[in-house]
C-alpha cells in the first residue's frame, strides 16, 4: 500500500539497459503511528466521553401572591410524606403526622426492601399499567410518543399518591437524589421537595426517644 | 551435504494499516468526545436510574463541594464576560479589559466579587490553587450567588441551571442553594448525576 511504483518501463533492467529503473517508494509508516498513539492517548485521557445524567425537577414557586387557594389541596388519603433524616435513615408517614403517637412514623431505608417496597405498594395500579405499557412498547404495538404521552397520563391519574420529601439538614445530597430515584422507580408522577417543619423534627425526635417528648408534652 | 539454505526473511512489517486504524480511532475520540472542564473541586456526583443527557449548550453549572462551597461557570465566553460587567455593575466595581479578557479563560469561577480584582491579578497557577479556598456567598446576609444567576440568566434568557454536587454535601447547603433559586423564580433545574446500573425490581 504505501508504495508508490513509477512504472514507466517496467523492471527489465537486466535485459534492456537502456530502460529505465523501477522506482519503488517505500514510506514507513512507524513514526506516523507512534504520534497517532500518542495523540489518542491524549484524547482518551483529558477528555470525557459520556455526558453526564441529569435528573429535572420541578420546584414549587415560593411567590407569597399564591395563596393557599391557589394551590392544589392534597388528600390526607393520598399524602405521603419522607422525611430524610442524617445518618442515611429515611422516614415515612401517611396522611397527617400524629404527634401523639410515635408509631405513626415509621422508619425505613433506601434499599429496595425499604421504601421502594412501600411506595410500589401504594402505587400498584399505576406501575401495572406503566408495565403493560412498556410491555406494549416493546413490541412495537405503540409508539414511543404515544407511550410517553399515556406514562404521563397514569402518573398524573387521580388516584395515584403524592409524595411530598422533605429533608433535614443533615441528610445528604445523595440521600436526596436517591429519594427521587425512587419517585421515577416507582412511576410516581406527583412529588415535590419541601422544607421541614418544626413538626417534622420533633416526630423524629419523639421517635428516637420511643415517645419521651409526648408523654412530656401531655403532662 | 549442503546446509540448507535459509531464505532471509525481511523483517519490515508495513505499517500503514496500523496507521489507518489509529487515524480512525483518533478522528472518532476528536469527533466525540468533549473536554473535562477543570473544576477547582473535587466531586463525585451521586448515582441515579435517570437517563436523560444534559443538553449541550447555554449551561450555567453550580458546582457545590462537600464543604458547601459554591463555585459556577458558564459554557459561554461571550456570557462570562457580560455576566462580569453586569455583576460587577451591581456592586460598583468596575473591570479593566484586561480583567475580562483573564476571567473569560477561566473555566470555572467562585470569587466573592470584593476579592475579584485581587484575584483576577494572579497568574493562573496561582488562581488555580486560591479558588479552591473562595467560594460565592450563598447567605442570606450577602447573597452574592443570587446576583450572579439573576445577572446570568438576565443576559442569556435560554439558560439552563444544573446543579453538580458532591454526594457527601449537606442537605443544607443545598437547600440554600434551592431557596435561592426559588427566591428567583428558576423553578426548572437540572440535578446532575451520574450513571447507577440499578434495575428496578418492578415485581
Amino acid at each position: 500500500m504505501a508504495e508508490i511504483q513509477s512504472n514507466e518501463g517496467g523492471g527489465k533492467k537486466k535485459k534492456g539497459g537502456s530502460k529505465q529503473k523501477k522506482l519503488s517508494v517505500h514510506i514507513d509508516f512507524t513514526p506516523m503511528v507512534d504520534m497517532n498513539m500518542l495523540l489518542i492517548t491524549f484524547f482518551m485521557l483529558c477528555t470525557s466521553l459520556s455526558k453526564p445524567q441529569t435528573m429535572e425537577i420541578n420546584m414549587p414557586s415560593n411567590d407569597k401572591k399564591i395563596t393557599d387557594q391557589d394551590r392544589d389541596a392534597v388528600k390526607a388519603s393520598q399524602a405521603i410524606t419522607l422525611v430524610l433524616a442524617g445518618g442515611d435513615s429515611i422516614f415515612y408517614y401517611t396522611g397527617q403526622p400524629d404527634y401523639k403517637d410515635f408509631n405513626s412514623l415509621k422508619l425505613s431505608s433506601y434499599k429496595a426492601d425499604g421504601i421502594r417496597a412501600f411506595l410500589l405498594k401504594r402505587n400498584t395500579e399505576a406501575v401495572k399499567k406503566i408495565d403493560d405499557l412498556k410491555e406494549k412498547k416493546m413490541q412495537l404495538k405503540i409508539s414511543l410518543d404515544q407511550f410517553t404521552k399515556q406514562v404521563s397520563e397514569i402518573k398524573g391519574g387521580k388516584n395515584t399518591p403524592v409524595v411530598i420529601i422533605k429533608a433535614a439538614d443533615k441528610a445528604t445530597y445523595k440521600n436526596l437524589i436517591d429519594a427521587l430515584d425512587e419517585m421515577q422507580i416507582c412511576n410516581i408522577g406527583k412529588y415535590v421537595i419541601d422544607k421541614m417543619t418544626p413538626g417534622e423534627t420533633f416526630l423524629i425526635k419523639n421517635f428516637r426517644t420511643r415517645g419521651e417528648l409526648s408523654k412530656n408534652a401531655a403532662k | 551435504m549442503s546446509k540448507v539454505k535459509v531464505a532471509r526473511k525481511s523483517t519490515r512489517i508495513d505499517m500503514t494499516a496500523m496507521s489507518d486504524v489509529t487515524v480512525l480511532l483518533l478522528t472518532f475520540f476528536m469527533l466525540t468526545s468533549t473536554f473535562v472542564k477543570k473544576e477547582p473541586v473535587q466531586v463525585t456526583t451521586p448515582g441515579s436510574v435517570s437517563e436523560i443527557k444534559i443538553p449541550e449548550s447555554n449551561i450555567l453549572s453550580i458546582l457545590i463541594d462537600p464543604k458547601g462551597k459554591v463555585f459556577m461557570s458558564l459554557d459561554k465566553q461571550g456570557d462570562m464576560v457580560n455576566t462580569l460587567d453586569s455583576v460587577g455593575n451591581h456592586y460598583g466595581i468596575t473591570f479593566t479589559e484586561q480583567e475580562k479578557k483573564k476571567f473569560k479563560v477561566s473555566a470555572t469561577f467562585g470569587i466573592p466579587i470584593k476579592s475579584m480584582k485581587a484575584y483576577l491579578a494572579l497568574k493562573t497557577e496561582e488562581q488555580d490553587k486560591v479558588l479552591a479556598s473562595y467560594g460565592i456567598p450563598t447567605d442570606s446576609i450577602d447573597n452574592q450567588f443570587k446576583v450572579w444567576v439573576q445577572k446570568a440568566r438576565a443576559i442569556n434568557p435560554e439558560l439552563r441551571i444544573a446543579i453538580k454536587a458532591d454526594q457527601n454535601t449537606p442537605y443544607k447547603v443545598i437547600k440554600d442553594v434551592m431557596t435561592s433559586l426559588q427566591d428567583l423564580r428558576e423553578n426548572r433545574y437540572n440535578l446532575i448525576t451520574s450513571l447507577k446500573n440499578e434495575t428496578a425490581n418492578k415485581k
